[in-house]
């Protein structure tokens, strides 16, 4: 947090930051704390997959969470899909954990130790776009390759009226185009507004200690702590429910691809 | 915004490490690591189902069992509760043909006996015809002094008899 002259700036938690300056081919591929932070969410995933890998019959409290997350993610796939959904487990499981694991990286309080600040992968754009084009690409690569061109009958709709023809078919389109902009952007902004607000909120509970004025403390940093505690237990709903929401929207959209309308 | 106004500066670095970082997580944790968790919760559930069923087929085979035990059971008491009646019946049948033997020996007798009453009783009753007789001849005789003959003395106890 950059506190110059007494402000707070609570938008510096975004800030990418290399670590190790590199270059590949005169592109920038430097290692950032935003790459850090990434292998740390892998690091974490692997962990505690790796917790459910005693495959005992009986399963231990380990073994149970990660058999308890697999097969929710199985049950939500296989809800929406269907039988032919088995093979996009993965990839719905894998943005699930990531984004899941990110966003709670991000709640982390690693601040506490002088000189590290946490990081919210999925806080930028760049991250979030990268997710949502490869669940949209999954979607048309898959469609494609299913039903060639009769994938395009997804935009027409079973029981169109003949005179809506002109219509229906381009705000359908619309639609499936929107997909990738909506799943990046709902993530990108859900974090972010999050992580600002908490921020402030913590700019005002700082600044008020800070302040000459004996009143200010009691009148605002109290009441903005209070809030605050409130706000972080929202906050670590919303981390939950973005990785959720982002899953279920890409296995809804895998079964439009796989069994069309 | 960091996010944006960054983000010609650090595109290429955001891509790189995140498809790094992804791949790793699809093929070495997703297309890894999930099968086997998976393998395992589905083992598990055809072993439970397996189980499930042997102990179904274990049930239905001692209901089996139980159902011809029960089937033997009543078949074996049948019989006995048949045989017993057989004996009971003979045991009856015997006890019927000595009862009515010993009932027509006893009816026998009895009719003897009655007869031998009935004739002892005759005889006593002739026997106190004449014995009244003799007494009203006494008893008019000393009554009244009239002299009656033994034959009025009868035809008038005989009439009194008969009355009374």
């Amino acid at each position: 947090m950059a506190s110059e002259g007494g402000k707070i700036d609570p938008m510096h938690q975004f800030l990418i930051e290399p670590i190790a300056p590199l270059n590949l081919a005169g592109y920038d591929i430097s290692f950032t704390n935003s790459s850090l932070f990434m292998l740390i969410v892998l690091g974490t995933i692997w962990l505690f997959m790796l917790g459910g890998m005693k495959r005992d019959l009986v399963p231990g409290r380990w073994q149970a969470a990660v058999e308890g997350v697999t097969g929710f993610i199985n049950d939500m796939v296989s809800t929406s899909v269907g039988p032919e959904g088995k093979k996009y487990v993965p990839l719905v499981f894998s943005l699930f954990m990531f984004i899941l694991v990110a966003n709670f990286m991000g709640m982390m309080p690693f601040g506490i130790v002088p000189g590290v600040h946490a990081f919210t992968v999925t806080s930028h754009l760049t991250v979030t776009a990268v997710l949502a084009i490869l669940s949209f690409g999954t979607v048309l690569v898959v469609g494609l390759w299913k039903h060639k061109l009769h994938f395009f009958s997804l935009f027409v709709p079973h029981g169109t009226p003949w005179w809506l023809m002109w219509l229906i078919p381009f705000i359908e389109l619309f639609s499936f185009m929107i997909r990738p902009f909506s799943l990046a952007l709902r993530l990108f902004v859900a974090m972010t507004a999050g992580h600002v607000l908490m921020k402030v909120l913590a700019g005002f509970v700082i600044n008020g200690l800070n302040a000459d004025a004996a009143w200010v403390a009691p009148v605002v940093s109290l009441p903005s702590f209070i809030l605050m505690i409130g706000i972080t237990m929202l906050e670590l709903l919303v981390c939950a429910i973005q990785a959720y929401v982002f899953a279920l929207l890409t296995s809804l959209y895998i079964n439009d691809a796989v069994n069309l309308h | 915004m960091p996010q944006i106004s960054q983000i010609l500066e650090t595109y290429a670095s955001q891509f790189f490490w995140l498809l790094i970082v992804f791949g790793l997580l699809y093929f070495g944790i997703g297309r890894a690591m999930l099968p086997r968790i998976e393998a395992t919760v589905d083992a598990r559930d055809s072993k439970i189902a397996g189980d499930l069923a042997a102990a179904e087929k274990a049930r239905a085979e001692a209901g089996d069992l139980e159902g011809a035990w029960q089937a033997d059971l009543t078949q074996t008491r049948a019989a006995a509760q048949a045989e017993a009646q057989k004996a009971k019946a003979k045991a009856q049948k015997d006890a019927d043909a000595r009862l009515s033997k010993a009932d027509a020996e006893i009816a026998a007798k009895t009719a003897d006996a009655e007869a031998a009453i009935a004739k002892a009783r005759a005889k006593a009753l002739g026997g106190i015809d004449a014995v009244a007789a003799d007494a009203a001849q006494d008893i008019v005789a000393k009554v009244s002094g009239i002299k009656v003959t033994p034959a009025q003395a009868a035809q008038a106890v005989k009439t009194v008899l008969a009355n009374g």
